[in-house]
């Protein structure tokens, strides 16, 4: 600080505090919501002190989800949020680093053209192709399968270009000394490169990790079995309940718990998390 | 752009960007182009004949009052999210540059939304402007204000915007920190010594060398209004009242998938595309050479 002037400080403390319940007061509403028995929250004015249902709701969406919309256990769509968020982590960063091998460390022909086709990628966001893309994964018959909701989102123009960028620091002079030791390709791509970008690899899975956990759009359209429903898309069939209105404390303990791991992931790997941020937008 | 020191092989290195090329041409080059090509097409009610029309799918659509609707519509509720992101981004990372005691807690307290999916970011504030239970629903009624996002378009709206406005506040705030941690000390100093107040330093040094961050981050902002809050307006308003809340890409989605009409799902596509492309651009041109003074 350049200065010292008290009553600034109490302000920047006191617009941090506002800040900070202001992020938090949702999350709070939502957890209030989801310890109270059902009827609490119908009737008059939502309480802002738990209640004591807190291990009841809490059992009964994990086991047995919403009657009311088809009673999907939420147990079952965390554990296929999981399995989606981590295949489009690992797989995104398999295949970026080693087409950033390939582009970096090799010449060939048609290198520009894989460089360029792959930095198209970051102008389609699913959004914009939402329809056709459906076609093709219906076509290869990947509706209601983990392929199908991991592989179309795994190309990644963002990590394929934050692996080239490392590569490109890496002094050439690693690359000759193992060479003339008589490392090829493979060893030192192995032994080197791999080692040397172990806490790149684990930012980008931090992002990509959250990246897979909020995916909404993708596996509502390609999910149709319930089995497979991913708990941030199945939230949505439990507040759109025809002729009345959602078990809301149900839903907010399924909110909840649909925030849980991604946030803890940020909270407790927060430098890389921030390090994988800033560095992938660049 | 490559290494002095390189390998050879005939072989390697296709088979290494092999798996990246195959689902980025599958899913990404294949999907665009058909895209594409849709739209120029025409199809009849039931699916049966198909002909080519040349650009009437896109004529149709910019003399279509609920597309022109559904364009102000995104343009209020991105600007809205843009500039209210980063005003309290920027708020609260200036305060939080300024604060000595404390400064790593309250990261961390202000960070978390980043991880939590429009979608539910939605359902948490459309829990809280229920109209019947809603707890922020009752204090405005008790000021006076009958809030009701099923019956008034703008209600709905500024719903909307508030779930997507908050999801993106802590992404801003990152960001602006770390331009704001970038700016040397010294130049904040000699300002003082010139008698500059925090007010005037804020505004002649720091906001103007914060720039660069600022421009980036309204280009991810734009971005992600446009397309990533699709979440926020499915799992909550789905697009109404009426139109109220029906963005581009809400309606892309609705045309194509409930309302099966191919050729006018894919223009608006195209002219999404057109968008994103766009923004990229203006993204890459301006890392290319950061705006300086």
């Amino acid at each position: 600080m350049v200065e010292n002037r008290p009553w600034m400080t109490w302000i920047t403390h006191l617009v941090l505090l506002g800040g900070v319940l202001l992020v938090a007061f949702p999350l709070w509403v939502a957890f209030v919501a989801s310890t109270h028995p059902g009827q609490n929250l119908l009737s008059g004015v939502m309480p802002l002190l738990p209640g004591d249902r807190l291990f009841e709701n809490y059992a009964t969406v994990l086991g047995v989800g919403l009657k009311a919309s088809g009673g999907v256990p939420v147990g079952l769509m965390m554990m296929n949020s999981t399995v989606m968020a981590l295949s489009i982590a690992v797989g995104k960063i398999v295949i970026s680093i080693v087409s950033a091998y390939a582009i970096v460390y090799f010449r060939f022909p048609f290198r520009m053209l894989c460089f360029w086709t792959i930095f198209v990628t970051l102008m389609l966001p699913v959004e914009v192709r939402i329809l056709p893309t459906f076609e093709v994964v219906a076509d290869l018959g990947m509706l209601n399968s983990y392929a199908g909701l991991s592989i179309p989102l795994i190309a990644s123009a963002t990590a394929t270009f934050l692996f080239r960028q490392f590569f490109l620091t890496v002094p050439d002079e690693l690359t000759e000394a193992a060479r003339v030791d008589g490392a090829g390709p493979f060893r030192f791509f192995v032994d080197i490169l791999l080692p040397l970008s172990r806490t790149n690899i684990a930012a980008l899975f931090v992002i990509l990790f959250i990246y897979g956990w909020i995916q909404y759009l993708w596996p509502l359209l390609v999910t149709t079995d319930e089995s497979f429903y991913t708990i941030v898309m199945g939230i949505q069939r439990m507040v759109t309940v025809a002729d009345a209105q959602p078990q809301w404390h149900l839903v907010m303990a399924t909110a909840v718990l649909a925030m849980l791991p991604p946030v803890a992931v940020v909270v407790a790997m927060q430098s890389l998390f921030v390090k994988g941020l800033v560095e992938t937008e660049k | 752009m490559y290494k002095r020191v390189t390998f050879r092989d005939p072989l390697l290195p296709y088979l290494l960007v092999l798996p990246q090329m195959a689902i980025t041409l599958i899913f990404f080059i294949w999907p665009a182009s058909q895209a594409l090509y849709q739209s120029l097409l025409r199809q009849d009610a039931f699916g049966l004949r198909t002909q080519f029309v040349g650009l009437e799918n896109f004529a149709r659509l910019l003399g279509d009052p609920l597309y022109l609707n559904s364009f102000q519509v995104t343009l209020v509720f991105s600007l809205a999210v843009t500039f209210s992101g980063l005003a309290f981004g920027l708020l609260f990372a200036v305060m939080a540059d300024r604060v000595i005691k404390g400064a790593a807690t309250y990261k961390t307290l202000l960070i978390w939304p980043y991880a939590v999916a429009p979608a539910i970011a939605g359902v948490l504030w459309w829990f809280l402007f229920n109209p019947t239970i809603g707890i922020l629903a009752y204090l405005l009624r008790s000021i006076g204000y009958d809030w009701n996002h099923a019956v008034d378009g703008t209600d709905a709206l500024i719903l909307v915007i508030v779930a997507a406005t908050w999801k993106q506040v802590s992404y801003n705030f990152l960001f602006f920190l770390a331009g704001l941690q970038a700016i040397p000390k010294s130049l904040i100093e000699a300002a003082a010594i010139d008698g500059a107040g925090p007010a005037r330093r804020f505004w002649t040094i720091v906001f103007p060398l914060l720039s660069p961050t600022t421009f980036f981050l309204l280009v991810v902002n734009m971005v992600y209004a446009f397309f990533e809050t699709f979440g926020v307006i499915h799992a909550t308003t789905s697009g109404g009242p009426g139109q109220a809340t029906t963005i581009l890409v809400y309606k892309v989605f609705n045309d194509g998938f409930i309302g099966l009409d191919l050729g006018s799902s894919a223009a608006q596509s195209v002219i999404l595309m057109a968008i994103v492309i766009t923004l990229t651009m203006i993204q890459f041109r301006f890392i290319e050479r950061r705006v300086q003074y």
